[in-house]
């Protein structure tokens, strides 16, 4: 999921929507994000693209919040309520997913199997 | 008890024990001041109740005079004939400064010096012309050898002569109190030298009428070399050896808090406080007196209040009691002095700016009525005749719009004793001489300089009293004490050694500066 600079970006996404879940004080929704515009790009195990600095699910909590919704590892976070995600500091992203006044964080995901998923059935001519 | 005081604000009696204040003649103001009192070096200083007189007859402070003291007091110190205002106190002081009679002690050090190194110098040639002039037929003649060390000798005495007078040949900036050690050591040595030198010339050479007049030449010789090697001596113990710093001094004036701290080698105490008092005259904003205390609408809040009465059969005049009662009493009562405080300097910056600003601007523009005169521009045209003044007369013609703005302000800063009219006009000429603008003008009054700056040139000196629990010949050490006290106020100096710094090395090779994007880190939300 490469980008040009200058060129809008184009990605098929995933709606999911993930209620987060209280324990104690905190509203926790069960995943890890790595990535950022002031991380190193190159460490990410999940892009294809070694240059990409967009925010990536690294691990999900069995049984939590976003097991529940769907979300799988590897996924690329695109926008998080209607905020972007591909050109966010890592902490600016963390913030955004764990504001306390949201019960409900609607993400919009990317992943490869997405992509390979609609050219497929784009191949197949339809009946 | 046994203590009474004297608040000695303004006070230039200052005498420090009870007997003596009795014994005090309070009309005399000529009597050389206090040169036996301050000898005496003792602190001893006593408070007093205020049952009795806190302000004697003399020592006013002048407009500052709290009225309120009349409660307890017995005397009321305004009304009494023989009080004096502020500007004559100062005046009166300075005149005994003045009128202190030049000390012959001061110069006896120094000709002591100069005489035996006279002697030490005259002494070589002394070894050689006597013999000639006694009995010059029986020395036998000295060849080449002689012309050498008679080329050497002059030079050597020569560059005695230069170094002497470039080292040793200065005036004398202080009389120290006690022997200065090193230098007494050094003028027994040469003595010394110089007579045992004489001593063997003597027995061997004047007696026997020597005839080796190479060895005579020899001789003198060897008491030049000697002679150098003293001075390298003198030259080390006096000058060089205290130039690598090894205590640092925080010096404390003690009215007004000034400090400062400054990095000294090793010394005896009366050379580091010659030392101090020579910084202190550059670095110390002047001392004064008028800017020390609380106004007084806000310390007489304290003093009424209420009145201890003791109730007790026997008064066994429990005076500590009383005061100690009536401390508590003021601490505990609910204090907003400091809240007036507050406004009262708020108000005070207040003023003091506005008055500034009025003063710059008003010298600006005294500043643009007059402009230099070029050489060109002499014979100018005989439309408009110019009078043409000189720098004195410059300053007195733009004086007049200014001096009410300047009189403002120092009276505002209260730096109007230190600064008159003559003064002012001369340093308005000197800065019209020289080209100044107003701002270079007005530099001398908008910041207390230092007290260099406003001292009169006379040659009599300033008394400067050492006051030390140790012997003011011992070297400085760690933790010592000592304070050098004047009329009116003193400076307290402590002494701390310099840390030992440990440097440790290390080594960066330029090749080695690389960066990396931090790693990725991974948070869970």
């Amino acid at each position: 999921m490469a980008f040009i600079p200058g060129q809008p970006v184009t990605a098929v996404v995933q709606r999911i929507e993930i209620q987060k879940l209280r324990q104690g004080d905190n509203l926790i929704l069960g995943f890890s994000i790595g990535g950022g515009i002031d991380q190193d790009p190159g460490q990410n195990p999940f892009s294809e693209d070694k240059t990409d600095k967009g925010i990536y699910v690294t691990r999900i909590t069995p049984g939590g919040p976003a097991d529940a919704a769907g979300l799988m590892m590897g996924d690329k976070i695109m926008q998080v309520n209607g905020w972007d995600m591909t050109m966010v500091t890592h902490d600016q992203a963390r913030r955004t997913l764990t504001k306390k006044k949201e019960d409900v964080v609607r993400l919009l995901v990317t992943r490869k199997s997405l992509e390979e998923a609609v050219k497929q059935s784009m191949s197949y001519p339809r009946q | 008890m046994d203590n009474e005081s004297q608040y000695s604000g303004y006070s230039y009696k200052s005498s420090h024990s009870r007997s003596s204040r009795k014994h005090r003649d309070r009309r005399d103001r000529h009597r050389s001041k206090s040169r036996d009192s301050s000898s005496r070096g003792d602190k001893s200083v006593t408070i007093q109740t205020p049952g009795e007189p806190l302000l004697d007859a003399e020592s006013t402070r002048g407009d500052d005079r709290d009225d309120n003291w009349g409660e307890t007091t017995t005397v009321v110190t305004g009304t009494s004939e023989h009080s004096i205002s502020n500007e004559d106190l100062t005046r009166v002081t300075k005149d005994l400064e003045e009128s202190t009679p030049l000390e012959c002690k001061r110069f006896v050090g120094p000709a002591l010096g100069g005489c035996l190194s006279f002697f030490a110098l005259v002494t070589p040639l002394a070894f050689l012309i006597l013999p000639q002039v006694l009995w010059r037929d029986a020395l036998e003649p000295c060849g080449t050898p002689c012309e050498g060390l008679y080329v050497s000798l002059a030079f050597k005495l020569l560059v005695l002569l230069i170094s002497s007078w470039a080292l040793f040949l200065r005036p004398p900036r202080a009389t120290l109190p006690r022997f200065f050690v090193f230098r007494c050591l050094l003028m027994v040595l040469v003595f010394l030298f110089v007579a045992s030198y004489w001593l063997f010339y003597g027995v061997r050479v004047l007696e026997p009428r020597e005839r080796d007049y190479r060895g005579i030449v020899e001789y003198a010789a060897s008491l030049v070399d000697a002679l150098l090697f003293i001075q390298y001596l003198a030259l080390v113990l006096l000058e060089v050896r205290h130039l690598q710093p090894a205590f640092c001094l925080k010096v404390v004036r003690s009215t007004d808090g000034a400090s400062k701290f400054y990095n000294v080698g090793h010394l005896s105490i009366q050379r580091a406080a010659v030392w101090v008092l020579d910084r202190y005259y550059n670095d110390f904003p002047v001392y004064n007196p008028a800017l020390l205390n609380l106004p007084k609408s806000i310390l007489s809040k304290k003093m009424t209040g209420f009145k201890v009465y003791s109730l007790d059969e026997n008064t066994t005049n429990n005076s500590t009691g009383q005061s100690r009662a009536m401390i508590a009493a003021a601490a505990r009562r609910r204090d907003n002095s400091h809240n007036e405080y507050y406004y009262e300097e708020a108000e005070m910056d207040r003023r003091v700016r506005k008055r500034k600003a009025r003063l710059v601007v008003a010298v600006e523009e005294a500043f643009t009525h007059i402009k230099r005169l070029h050489e060109d521009e002499v014979a100018s045209s005989p439309k408009h005749p110019r009078e043409v003044m000189d720098p004195r007369e410059a300053a007195q013609a733009i004086f007049a719009p200014m001096a009410r703005a300047m009189q403002k302000y120092l009276r505002t800063t209260r730096q109007q004793a230190f600064h008159s009219m003559e003064s002012i006009l001369t340093h308005l000429q000197f800065c019209i001489t020289h080209n100044m603008t107003p701002k270079a003008f007005l530099e001398r009054y908008l910041t207390p300089g230092p007290t260099m700056q406003y001292q009169q040139q006379n040659g009599r000196g300033r008394q400067w009293t050492l006051v030390s629990e140790e012997p003011v010949t011992s070297a400085l050490r760690q933790g010592l004490v000592f304070s050098l006290r004047r009329l009116d106020f003193s400076l307290v100096v402590t002494v701390t050694p310099l840390p030992f710094l440990r440097l440790g090395e290390e080594f960066i090779d330029p090749k080695s500066h690389k960066f990396v994007m931090r790693l990725q880190s991974e948070t869970s939300v």
